[in-house]
């Protein structure tokens, strides 16, 4: 009895792992833009192709071996998936930032965006899926009667210390600071002398770069790619950001873990075909329950 | 006294062309399929700029209440006319299909303004991004839901709807459902432009302009909400109904956040608040998707960059908030735009 | 201006100790106020003093902590704002909440819309019955505009006018459910000396032409001195200080509120 608590407790930080990584991105950008990055999920996805080649290229035409190909995929993934998010910054946001365009064209340029990514991945490399080639030896360990694999532990143990690099990052770093004060009043910051677009870079490539290392972790977990595997993770983690309460970073790391705990219950007693709609309830129930999410702040309207 | 109903005139004679055409089968299936997948589309525009124009709101979830109105007409049409695998023998005599057609359809309609009653009372409390996230989560909850029900096919998706056109046809050769869309169609759109020409459903551009004002200014603001809400769904169940009967095939899968983000453009390319904008963007979209057929894939990029350069250069959309009469006023005469 | 025969009618706005929290803060406490018909009142404080919190209060957007408002005796806490401004209560705002891109006559159209006499069914159906309101709301509008001047605005945007004219259309706008109590929140704000000048000749105006309690928030002294008969104080959230203009210009807690203990 424990132990299958302990088992789905252990399985639910791991699946948990991947949304709290993508929430953090989402929130960060949403922290200090108020934009729903709804392209993120995808940028998580184009992560996983881009660990995909990396580590495809690594081992077979430099014939690394595993450990090696994965210490230098980690840091490739992250730099080029942050390329890709920062380039969306540059050429589909910011334009419109700009202009001082209404939030609403930038939320459907994003989601326009997401789509792009999705279907150039469709037409450029085809409807077949990829096989993530295996950087390491997955150990499975038994205690007791819990069973898991270095890699599970390894994905939560990543998720947590990147939570508490962020969270070490926005409280006490310039930037973290900086961070905060665009999302008080986007206006005044300019005029204190803080570099507004220089900032806003450094947020999409901390949340593009962290849901690049999401893809990487989860090819390996999981390793088969699809172009529409962001779509759905996407969503659920966006979701689930919210629920924590979108903007701050603790409120994406618990609404992420929170979703994984909901799906794993969910799986282990329902047919499996019930765990989406079953998830997505359970988020609505919550956000009707407290619409600012768990750790939100409700924003009132000076009337 | 032509003048004044000319635009009525005009409407009659399309109509009326385009039937003969389809009687004496002058236009292939081909066309008259995406001639009627037009009117779904403009259906399906202008019941979500309701919300997303008129009222400003951020709803991304419209074809969750599609998939209602077309499994609900379906499966209550199929069930009472038509023998199938899953319900046997027909209720009623098939006979009576071509009257109770139309209640078929709005009974559609009624189960997807239901739908948009349980999704507009959480949204009460709260605003823009928020309402997004529960649009886009009903769309997903309601298909979901279908494909778990093996019952009725789940993700496999039913059929069965051709049989009732074909029982429809025994009764008078017609091309019954380009017919039928065609009313529809026209009914839908008079009933939005009654709404939102009306002082009471002005009360929605006000809630959008500035929704604490029109608290003050005593427009129920809940009330109206909800009204438009399901207004918005009751119309997009008729569009699936519609579409699921054009078909004579259903499956949730047709009705996923892609098909929503079909609507979405629709709505932004015509323009927010324009009721003969979404009219003209479900025109020029619905042929747009057909020439960009051949290009299967593509299309999903031309089309969402298509919109990206709309965002960045006009993103008030062809009419902005503006409707047919603005921009020519020597309509006007033929016919009252507000 | 009117003289009052106060203690004979039933107060129009009556409040009874409330307060309002918000969190740790106590932005109301235990406020209280009568109003008599016909009243033109004032309602002063320094900034952050918690006047507009009253009004919201008595708007209905707010449910109060404690206390009880009743407006002709009836208690309103609690109540949404479009049923009390049913009940005969209409204001405006610090910043105009115009509605920029509906015309002027249908700024004045909408606001009446608790009582529009038709629903939905009717509105689709164009029946008579819509038919008949439609024309008469119409006709109420153009009339009301006509009686601020302003109908040759008709159809433009309140969005083209000038800030003087947009003020005016708000006041116009909330008389048009013709309340029993009106409540102007920091009418003068923003507008120039000959505006300020204009909005007193409008209030004075509006005050003895329609059959309706006034209560302004102020913070232009010459405004407040010029068209009230009665004054209320309030500083963090407590009433400090009440009478008629004489009496509280030159009342020390009152000064001292504005402008500190120092002596000058």
């Amino acid at each position: 009895m424990l132990e299958s608590i302990i088992q789905n407790l252990i399985n639910a930080l791991q699946w948990g792992s991947f949304y709290a990584l993508i929430a953090l991105g989402y929130t960060l950008v949403y922290g200090v833009l108020t934009l729903i990055n709804f392209a993120h999920g995808d940028v998580f996805m184009v992560g996983a192709y881009i660990a995909f080649f990396v580590a495809t290229f690594l081992l077979s035409a430099l014939g690394l071996p595993g450990w090696a190909a994965l210490a230098l995929c980690i840091p490739l993934t992250m730099i080029l998936t942050s390329l890709v998010g920062v380039t969306l910054e540059r050429v589909a946001y910011r334009p419109l930032r700009k202009k001082g365009a209404h939030r609403l064209y930038v939320v459907i340029t994003a989601l326009m965006c997401g789509l792009i990514l999705e279907h150039a991945n469709l037409a450029l490399l085809g409807a077949s899926r990829k096989a993530f080639p295996p950087l390491i030896d997955v150990q499975v360990y038994t205690v007791g009667g819990v069973t898991f694999t270095n890699l599970k532990i390894a994905v939560i143990v990543t998720a947590f210390l990147v939570f508490l690099f962020l969270h070490w990052v926005v409280t006490r770093t310039r930037v973290g600071m900086a961070m905060r004060a665009i999302s008080y009043d986007k206006f005044a910051v300019p005029l204190m002398g803080i570099p507004l677009d220089q900032i806003i870079v450094v947020t999409f490539v901390l949340g593009s770069g962290f849901a690049g290392l999401a893809g990487l972790l989860f090819a390996m977990s999981y390793p088969v790619l699809e172009p529409y595997m962001g779509a759905l993770i996407g969503w659920k983690a966006f979701i689930a950001a919210v629920v924590g309460g979108i903007g701050d970073i603790r409120g994406a790391f618990l609404g992420g873990f929170l979703l994984g705990a909901v799906e794993i219950m969910v799986v282990a007693f329902f047919p499996s075909t019930f765990r989406d709609l079953i998830a997505f309830t359970v988020l609505l129930a919550i956000l009707t329950w407290k619409p600012t999410g768990l750790f939100g702040i409700a924003k009132t309207t000076k009337i | 006294m032509l003048q004044r109903y000319s635009v009525h005139l005009t409407l009659g004679l399309v109509g009326g062309a385009i039937i003969y055409s389809a009687y004496q089968e002058y236009l292939s299936l081909y066309i008259m399929s995406v001639l009627m997948f037009m009117g779904v589309n403009v259906i399906l525009s202008t019941s979500l700029n309701l919300v997303n124009g008129y009222m400003g709101e951020f709803s991304c979830g419209h074809a969750g209440f599609m998939c209602v109105g077309a499994y609900v007409s379906s499966l209550l049409g199929v069930w009472l006319f038509a023998r199938d695998k899953v319900f046997g023998a027909p209720l009623l005599d098939p006979e009576y299909a071509l009257y109770a057609f139309p209640l078929l359809i709005i009974a559609g309609g009624v189960a997807a303004a239901l739908a948009g009653l349980l999704v507009a009372i959480p949204s009460y409390k709260t605003r823009g991004d928020y309402l997004a996230i529960i649009t886009i989560a009903a769309n997903y909850i309601i298909i979901s839901t279908i494909e778990n029900i093996g019952a009725i096919g789940g993700s496999r998706g039913f059929m069965g709807m051709k049989r009732l056109v074909n029982s429809m046809e025994d009764i008078a050769d017609l091309p019954w459902m380009p017919i039928w869309v065609f009313a529809f169609t026209v009914f839908c759109v008079w009933l939005m432009r009654r709404y939102v020409s009306s002082t009471f459903g002005k009360g929605v551009t006000a809630i959008c302009q500035d929704e604490v004002a029109a608290e003050i200014m005593s427009v129920n603001t809940n009330k109206i909400k909800t009204i438009t809400f399901m207004l918005s769904s009751g119309m997009a169940g008729i569009g699936g109904g519609l579409f699921a009967y054009i078909l004579g095939y259903v499956n949730p899968g047709s009705f996923n956040i892609l098909k929503s983000t079909e609507v979405l453009v629709m709505v932004y390319l015509g323009g927010m608040g324009s009721l003969s904008g979404s009219v003209l963007s479900a025109i020029l979209f619905t042929i747009l998707l057909e020439l960009l057929r051949p290009l299967q894939i593509i299309k999903w990029i031309v089309i969402p960059l298509l919109l990206i350069i709309l965002m960045q250069f006009r993103p008030e959309g062809i009419m902005g908030n503006r409707e047919l009469g603005d921009l020519f006023p020597r309509l006007k005469k033929y016919y009252r735009f507000k | 201006m009117q003289t009052q025969l106060p203690t004979e009618q039933a107060p129009v706005l009556e409040i009874r100790g409330l307060t309002q929290r918000f969190g740790g803060l106590t932005a109301v406490n235990d406020f209280n106020v009568k109003l008599m018909p016909g009243e033109l009142s004032g309602l002063i404080g320094p900034n952050g003093a918690g006047k507009t919190t009253v009004f919201n209060l008595v708007s209905g957007f707010y449910q109060p902590s404690e206390g009880r408002i009743l407006i002709d005796g009836i208690a309103t806490a609690g109540l949404k704002p479009h049923k009390v401004t049913a009940l005969g209560v209409a204001r405006t705002f610090q910043n105009i909440r115009l509605w920029n891109d509906m015309t002027v006559l249908d700024n004045i159209r909408v606001a009446q819309h608790y009582r529009l006499g038709y629903g939905l069914f009717h509105a689709i159906a164009r029946s008579k019955r819509y038919r008949r309101r439609e024309e008469e709301i119409a006709r109420e509008s153009a009339e009301l505009l006509e009686v601020f001047d302003l109908q040759r605005y008709a159809d433009d945007f309140p969005k083209n006018l000038a800030y003087g004219t947009q003020r005016k259309l708000e006041i116009a706008r909330a008389l048009s459910s013709h309340p029993r109590l009106l409540l102007l929140d920091e009418p003068a704000a923003g507008l120039n000396s000959s505006d300020i000048q204009e909005l007193i000749r409008l209030v004075r105006w509006i005050h003895e032409k329609f059959d309706v309690t006034i209560w302004m928030i102020e913070h232009h002294m010459d405004v407040m001195m010029e068209l009230c008969t009665r004054i209320k104080v309030i500083d963090f959230g407590q009433t400090i200080a009440e009478g008629n203009p004489e009496t509280v210009r030159n009342h020390p807690a009152v000064i001292t509120a504005y402008l500190g203990d120092d002596v000058i």
